[in-house]
């Protein structure tokens, strides 16, 4: 089947079989080797992308109920210029990484957690990001990004 | 992991699905957030031949008061479950339990009536609707019918819902005021009830204590003749059947349903419940 989807603002248009997992779609049809795969069973988090403006777990997603959809990976947080999106310099600022496997989609799913929530708690980072698991950090220092960006983002409006 | 191969279709309507539904037989299989419906997929335990994929059809994702009854639409998903100032208002029962599925990016894709219809034991949300007494709208062929929640779990991932089927609303009473409790017991943040309790009104709902949601009936019928609350939760696994597994043995979820429905009536004689 043919799917239409907008990814990073590009728009594409790809031949796919029904069974194809929006996850592998972006990895493997579109080479954008950002999201990762890690449990595969909705739980850890690691291909966390953002879907028409919410951040979902794309190992659980078909591309083709993405067909029509725009797509945000961590390819394209960043600006255009390479500056990178605040909860970017905020991980690299705060070192909210270890192994960095997790990353990708602690950060979309961060950038998701403050469109609900702009000015998060530390327990209300810390319960937004329970569908993220980060097996290096103890968390300590992705909370600590999360709450630096929400204050640097605050009154300059989120870009993603 | 990947599912088996099958084909795709975008339903347009209800009556699209409906009718695809009539055309596809048993070898259909409806897509709503797809949640809990892929990860089976990708297990194997599931391999529909067709996904006909309602997840679009906003006509069927609502919440609103209907007299004295809130319905929602089928497709209304966790998240906005659980943040409906109208259900927060009316059944808040069912916006907490929403509110503690899996984790946010879940139920941004999870919905309501793909849960119910899921039919898992274990679930959050078939658990609140039994203790609330909810009725589930289905349709088919042959038009529209109305199950109550009591007659709807028929055993492990199987409801009252016929092959040519779809559930389109669901219908609660309206509880404003009405105390009620909660509670999720488990070891990570994440998974399913090693058992979960729903109290509301003098009713009691069990997760995970069977092959279905059950409700405590003795317990219930305890509340009901003027049982004190731990008198009345000490009965609450008469008559449940519940399984062993990793997370525990049958003897422990025993001991957790009756501890867990004394803490959620606890909670449910309070002036506005947790």
């Amino acid at each position: 089947m043919r799917v239409r989807v907008t990814v990073n603002g590009e728009q594409r248009e790809d031949e796919v079989e029904p069974r194809l997992l929006l996850a592998h779609y972006l990895r493997e049809v579109c080479g954008l080797r950002g999201t990762n795969i890690g449990c595969d069973t909705t739980s850890c988090g690691a291909c966390t992308v953002d879907v028409d403006g919410e951040a979902v777990k794309s190992c659980t997603v078909l591309a083709a109920q993405a067909d029509g959809s725009e797509v945000t990976t961590i390819e394209g947080l960043a600006g255009a210029d390479g500056e990178l999106h605040p909860m970017q310099a905020a991980f690299r600022a705060e070192h909210g990484l270890q192994c960095g496997f997790c990353t990708p989609g602690m950060v979309m799913a961060a950038v998701g957690l403050l469109r609900d929530n702009p000015d998060p708690s530390e327990a209300e980072v810390r319960s937004g990001l329970e569908g993220n698991f980060c097996r290096c950090t103890g968390y300590h220092n992705i909370v600590r990004a999360v709450r630096a960006a929400a204050a640097g983002m605050n009154g300059t409006g989120a870009r993603a | 992991m990947i599912p088996a191969a099958f084909d795709y279709v975008r339903a347009g309507s209800v009556d699209d699905a409906l009718a695809l539904l009539t055309e596809h037989g048993e070898d259909a299989k409806l897509l709503a957030g797809g949640h809990s419906l892929l990860p089976m997929m990708k297990l194997r335990l599931a391999m529909p031949g067709v996904l006909v994929d309602v997840g679009r059809l906003t006509e069927l994702s609502y919440v609103r008061v209907d007299g004295d009854q809130v319905a929602v639409g089928a497709l209304t998903r966790h998240r906005e479950v659980e943040s409906s100032p109208v259900l927060r208002a009316e059944v808040p029962l069912l916006a907490h339990a929403a509110s503690l599925v899996g984790d946010p990016q879940i139920r941004r894709r999870g919905t309501l009536g793909g849960s119910l219809v899921h039919g898992d034991p274990a679930a959050d949300l078939p658990t609140a609707v039994l203790a609330l007494d909810g009725v589930l709208v289905l349709r088919g062929p042959s038009g529209r019918r109305e199950v109550p929640a009591t007659e709807f779990f028929a055993g492990y991932f199987q409801t009252a819902t016929g092959p040519e089927e779809m559930l389109v609303e669901i219908r609660l009473p309206r509880l404003a005021g009405a105390s009620w409790g909660f509670e999720k017991f488990t070891r990570r943040a994440n998974d399913w009830a090693i058992v979960g309790v729903a109290a509301v009104d003098g009713r009691v709902a069990l997760a995970n204590m069977g092959g279905t949601p059950l409700r405590a009936t003795a317990t219930e019928r305890a509340l009901a003749s003027g049982a004190a609350v731990a008198d009345a939760a000490a009965l609450a696994d008469q008559g449940t059947e519940p399984g062993a597994d990793m997370h525990a043995s049958t003897d422990y979820r025993r001991h957790l349903a009756r501890l867990l429905t004394r803490r959620a009536l606890t909670a449910a004689s309070g002036p506005s419940g947790p």
